[in-house]
């Protein structure tokens, strides 16, 4: 899987719920699960030097 | 009718009928489901995909070889559709690290019949139907994803369709967690490098390296945009026999696949809530629940409209969603284009017969 970025979503009382991903070009909420299939690829793209998981707005 | 003879016939009922109940492990082993798509060209750019039909995935690594993948009404006697490969770029400069690879994965709390791992392992047979534009070889392989242990077996594909039926040895090395994670995948590799072909293959046993995973003189897919691969009927069980192919209905496969992946497609009402803000609907939406905690996405920023007190904003937005758990509830979480207003009541519902949510928690 291609991730190109990666963003937290806070919403309300949610802080930090979800990411906002585009991965394969697709734009997805993927949760913060580690069973998610889509969370473990951010996870490993976030390893690599310069890569981040933006904080929310 | 002497004893012998009885016994005979007893074990004919046994190994041919369908009095034993769920054998298959596999799902969609017929190829009946195909929520995302029936067709998708260019496979081979992404790995990890699921492009077509529900659970089968693409495992491609650094090769420039390209296929179309579709679902196909063909098939032996009794099965209506296939996968079917086409190869439309060939890749035949093959480097080291290049892979492709079908394959579809089990979770282990599904597979603790298995037994593998201890001493009392059993066998597991795979049977399938093949055919191709011409002769094959290749491998279909069982991957221990959990305790890095591999064990392949070569096969033949014809013109015509051919079953093949392959026991593995049981393994008493390496349990599957009993849990939703990936424990076991069952690949059919068709292209790779030697990476993976560059050790000494043994047939039929269980190892840990990497170089000996494919087998013995196997066939590149991507040597010719001349080769097609057709594959259906998959079947998965425990035991050194393979019984005839375990039919199911459409529903339960349906059902079956979507623990792992959904499509909702079309005009039609998806949840309700309220209008929480001006700028901000927040509302429920539930479905089947799923084997983790899953990813959700529309098609596009224009994928749903949000009602209100007779009125409709677009939603404008592909981030519509901000909790997703697996006992089957989402929460819409959006901006849309314009305000409502608050404290209205809110529904939501997707606009158009080609937009679509998916919800995946695919292995």
């Amino acid at each position: 899987m291609k991730v190109t970025s990666a963003k937290y979503k806070d919403e309300n009382r949610n802080k930090n719920a979800i990411i906002d991903a585009v991965i394969n070009g697709q734009a997805l909420s993927v949760p913060l699960d580690p069973a998610n299939r889509h969370y473990a690829a951010i996870l490993e793209w976030a390893k690599i030097d310069g890569n981040t998981i933006e904080d929310a707005d | 009718m002497t004893k012998a003879a009885e016994l005979a016939k007893m074990g004919e009922v046994l190994t041919n009928s369908q009095i034993s109940g769920r054998r298959n492990i596999v799902i969609n082993g017929a190829m009946q489901v195909a929520q995302r798509a029936t067709s998708a060209t260019g496979i081979g750019a992404n790995n990890g995909v699921y492009p077509t039909l529900d659970r089968m995935k693409i495992v491609t690594l650094n090769s420039a070889g390209r296929l179309t993948m579709t679902q196909t009404a063909d098939g032996p006697s009794g099965f209506a559709n296939c996968l079917k490969f086409d190869c439309t770029t060939a890749d035949t400069s093959v480097a080291a690290g290049e892979i492709f690879v079908l394959q579809t994965g089990f979770e282990g709390q599904d597979l603790q019949q298995i037994k593998k791992g201890t001493s009392d392992a059993e066998k597991v047979t795979v049977s399938f139907y093949v055919k191709g534009n011409a002769n094959a070889t290749y491998g279909v392989e069982l991957e221990d994803g959990d305790n890095n242990r591999y064990n392949s077996q070569a096969f033949s594909v014809t013109t015509d369709w051919t079953r093949v039926t392959k026991t593995f040895a049981a393994d008493t090395t390496g349990a599957f967690g009993d849990d939703n994670a990936l424990s076991l995948s069952l690949n059919f590799w068709i292209h790779g490098g030697t990476t993976y072909s560059g050790g000494t293959h043994a047939e039929n046993t269980w190892h840990t390296t990497a170089n000996q995973r494919m087998v013995n003189s196997a066939t590149s897919f991507f040597d010719s945009t001349n080769r097609t691969f057709f594959i259906t009927g998959i079947q998965m069980e425990v035991g050194s026999v393979a019984t005839p192919f375990e039919h199911r209905s459409f529903g339960e496969e349906l059902a079956m696949c979507q623990r792992y992946f959904r499509k909702i497609i079309g005009e039609c009402t998806v949840g309700a809530g309220v209008w929480y803000l001006a700028n901000q609907p927040l509302g429920s939406m539930e479905f089947a629940p799923t084997r983790a905690n899953p990813t959700m996405a529309v098609s596009s920023a224009d994928a749903l409209k949000c009602y209100g007190n007779n009125y409709a904003r677009d939603g404008n937005d592909t981030s519509c969603f901000d909790l997703a758990n697996a006992q089957g509830f989402a929460r819409f979480n959006f901006t849309p284009g314009s305000n409502g207003t608050a404290g209205d009541g809110a529904t939501f519902q997707i606009t158009d017969t080609d937009e679509f949510i998916t919800i995946d928690a695919e292995l």
